[in-house]
């Protein structure tokens, strides 16, 4: 059911919300940015609708409301172990349509792709998602490209207008709230980008043959492997084992998994120090074969959801999708050593 | 013959030049930082009354060139606009300069345009510049961002680096360690990592800011509250030219403004009466006072924040040409 209500009534509802759910939303982080005096948009927990950022395109995704930065799994003693608590309410995350469909990428991960991971089950179990409509894109969104401009497996979609909002709600339980208060109904779509500035083709006859082309080698030197790219991807979700051992003794610690980054050093090392993708150009090949070619042989949809935050964030200029575009050339040299 | 009374010209910041009757009109630009139209009206001047040429100085300003004497009054009414444009204080309109004694404050380019500035040096400069000008007293302050001191404040009776105090967010972590690497290649070696964490050596860091510029996620962010260290005293010259030492750390911008407006009180008790135009370097002052007199007179009033840290003892070396003591 659609509602259009003013700017006070929806502060009520979100007011209602907020009982019983956390909100999680795109957050202005003032004077935190990379530069002294710069703001970072990143994913926060709001207590106001004031906070939310719907001005931007946030520089981090949503992902670790799932897949917290670093997390404590379970903390262990010599005889025995007691897993972290999972949350105890329920979260709603504002997002926009590419990062909704992120969400599917990282259920297919999580749920779907071999054993569940609980400690992904537990918090997702309690998620409810509000769609932010999109009323236009931003600099280096390719939503329509890998066809994530539209969702509808929404909990709830907000469109911003003058005055107020637009609310589809599809949840019987948040829409309580607007149904308590009586507010006035109306038919709502939520807002979607039915194009973007930005185009990019995966070449249908894209194979890993690919992998030996010379497009990888221009990287060896401009990438600095600072892993920004893959911290911000929505669908980004690698992490490493950390051990913390509390005492001397090492029989009381905690166990924690922390993001990783096959950008970042470290990623392909094992024991006896041998390192198996050392140059940047190796890692910007193995990560962009894994977002639109990899991934798709396994699950059958495409991993990258366009949403331009690892073009956006890279310091030095490094883009993911004028990349994408090298592979068709890529793949005639390729061929042509054949 | 012309007759000119050049301590009163080089006051009002033209030049006394090799070639008689000809002096340069000396344009101040505090932090460096200028409208392009400035630049316009400088060329301009330059043209009408100059020879047609500009020495860009070391102090970041304008000299122009090739002014006869008898066009000095004209030149002074054509640099209003600038003196108004980049807000010089000023005693009377189209006069020109009131003194030169207390050089441009110099900045380099700051965080309105460097990743790595730690504050806005135009602004600061600017503030300064307002605090200190005009005044006869030769003083030279300098502002940079960050310690790579690109602005090489070290040279300056006052040099003003810019500082951080690093904030970490251990949830936001995730043991890349480039804050780690950066520090080590970049600056101090103040971090290290521990149980996959990094930990900063607080003693041994100077609040560069590398680690924020370096981290990946957010985990390393600048303080809010910013932070600079002040040296002291460097200067050129032929007697003992020096580089400024560490004064005070993790001072803040109104205890700087105050403690270099405090100096001209401390020059004009204690100047020599037989300096050269009535100008010594505060640096050679202090070497007759002692430095305890001049702390005293510099600190009076100055509330430093309870972070700050003055380094004791205060002991300049530097160049000292032989047979000078």
């Amino acid at each position: 059911m659609g509602y259009a209500v003013s700017l006070e009534k929806f502060q009520t509802v979100f007011d209602s919300w907020r009982k019983k759910y956390d909100v999680y939303a795109p957050k202005v982080f003032e004077g935190t940015g990379r530069f002294s005096e710069t703001d970072v948009v990143r994913y926060g927990k709001v207590t106001d609708l004031a906070d939310i950022d719907w001005n931007d395109r946030s520089e981090y995704s949503f992902k670790d409301i799932l897949l917290p930065l670093s997390q404590t799994l379970l903390y262990f003693t010599e005889h025995g172990m007691t897993e972290s608590e999972g949350p105890t309410r329920g979260t709603i995350v504002f997002l926009r349509s590419c990062d909704l469909h992120a969400v599917k990428r990282l259920d297919y991960m999580f749920l779907e792709n071999g054993p569940e991971d609980s400690y992904y089950k537990r918090v997702r179990d309690g998620l409810k998602f509000v769609l932010m409509g999109c009323d236009h894109d931003f600099d280096g969104c390719f939503c329509v490209s890998m066809g994530t401009n539209v969702s509808t497996d929404y909990d709830a979609a907000v469109n911003v207008r003058s005055g107020g909002f637009e609310i589809d709600c599809k949840d019987p339980e948040l829409a309580q709230a607007f149904l308590d208060m009586g507010a006035a109904e109306a038919d709502v779509t939520p807002d979607a980008v039915m194009e973007n500035s930005l185009t990019v083709k995966v070449p249908e006859n894209l194979t890993s043959a690919v992998a030996k082309s010379s497009i990888w080698d221009e990287y060896d030197k401009r990438c600095i492997k600072c892993g920004r790219c893959t911290v911000a991807c929505p669908t980004c979700t690698c992490w490493s084992m950390q051990d913390l051992f509390y005492t001397e003794n090492g029989q009381a610690g905690e166990r924690r998994r922390v993001q990783a980054s096959c950008m970042i050093d470290g990623y392909t090392e094992v024991a006896g120090g041998l390192c198996f993708r050392k140059k940047a150009g190796e890692r910007m090949r193995f990560k962009v074969l894994h977002k639109v070619l990899d991934f798709k042989k396994r699950s059958g949809f495409q991993m990258c959801v366009g949403c331009g935050r690892c073009d956006a964030i890279c310091p030095e200029y490094i883009s993911f999708t004028h990349c994408v575009e090298k592979l068709e050339a890529g793949m005639k040299e390729v061929s042509g050593h054949e | 013959m012309i007759d000119m009374n050049c301590g009163k010209l080089k006051k009002n910041a033209f030049r006394v030049t090799k070639n008689r009757g000809v002096t340069s009109a000396r344009v101040r630009v505090p932090g460096g930082h200028l409208r392009a139209d400035v630049l316009g009206k400088v060329q301009e001047i330059a043209e009408t009354y100059g020879s047609g040429e500009v020495h860009l100085t070391i102090r970041q300003g304008f000299e122009i060139l090739g002014i006869p004497f008898e066009k000095v009054d004209e030149v002074n009414k054509a640099l209003q606009p600038i003196i108004e444009e980049l807000g010089i204080n000023q005693s009377e309109k189209g006069r020109g300069y009131d003194s030169s004694g207390t050089r441009n404050i110099m900045a380099c380019v700051g965080n309105r345009i460097c990743p790595f500035a730690n504050y806005d040096t135009t602004a600061l400069a600017e503030r300064i510049e307002k605090a200190i000008f005009p005044n006869d007293l030769h003083v030279k302050v300098a502002l940079t961002g960050c310690p790579n001191d690109c602005g090489k404040v070290r040279m300056h009776d006052f040099g003003i680096i810019g500082m951080t105090e690093p904030q970490f967010d251990p949830t936001r972590c995730i043991s890349c360690g480039a804050c780690v690497k950066k520090c080590k290649q970049l600056s101090v070696e103040a971090l290290k990592m521990d149980k996959n964490r990094p930990v900063r050596n607080v003693e041994k860091c100077i609040g560069c800011g590398v680690c924020a510029h370096a981290c990946p996620t957010r985990a390393w962010t600048r303080s809010k509250t910013q932070y600079f260290r002040m040296t002291l005293l460097g200067r050129s010259g032929k007697k003992n030219p020096r580089m400024g030492i560490d004064f005070i750390k993790w001072a803040d911008a109104d205890s700087v403004v105050k403690i270099i407006s405090n100096v001209y009180a401390y020059a004009q008790k204690y100047i020599d009466p037989e300096a050269p135009g009535g100008k010594e370097h505060i640096g050679y002052i202090v070497d007759r006072t002692g430095t305890e007199e001049f702390l005293r007179w510099i600190m009076k009033d100055v509330n430093l924040p309870p972070k700050a840290e003055i380094y004791k003892p205060l002991y300049w070396d530097g160049i000292r040409y032989s047979g000078l003591k």
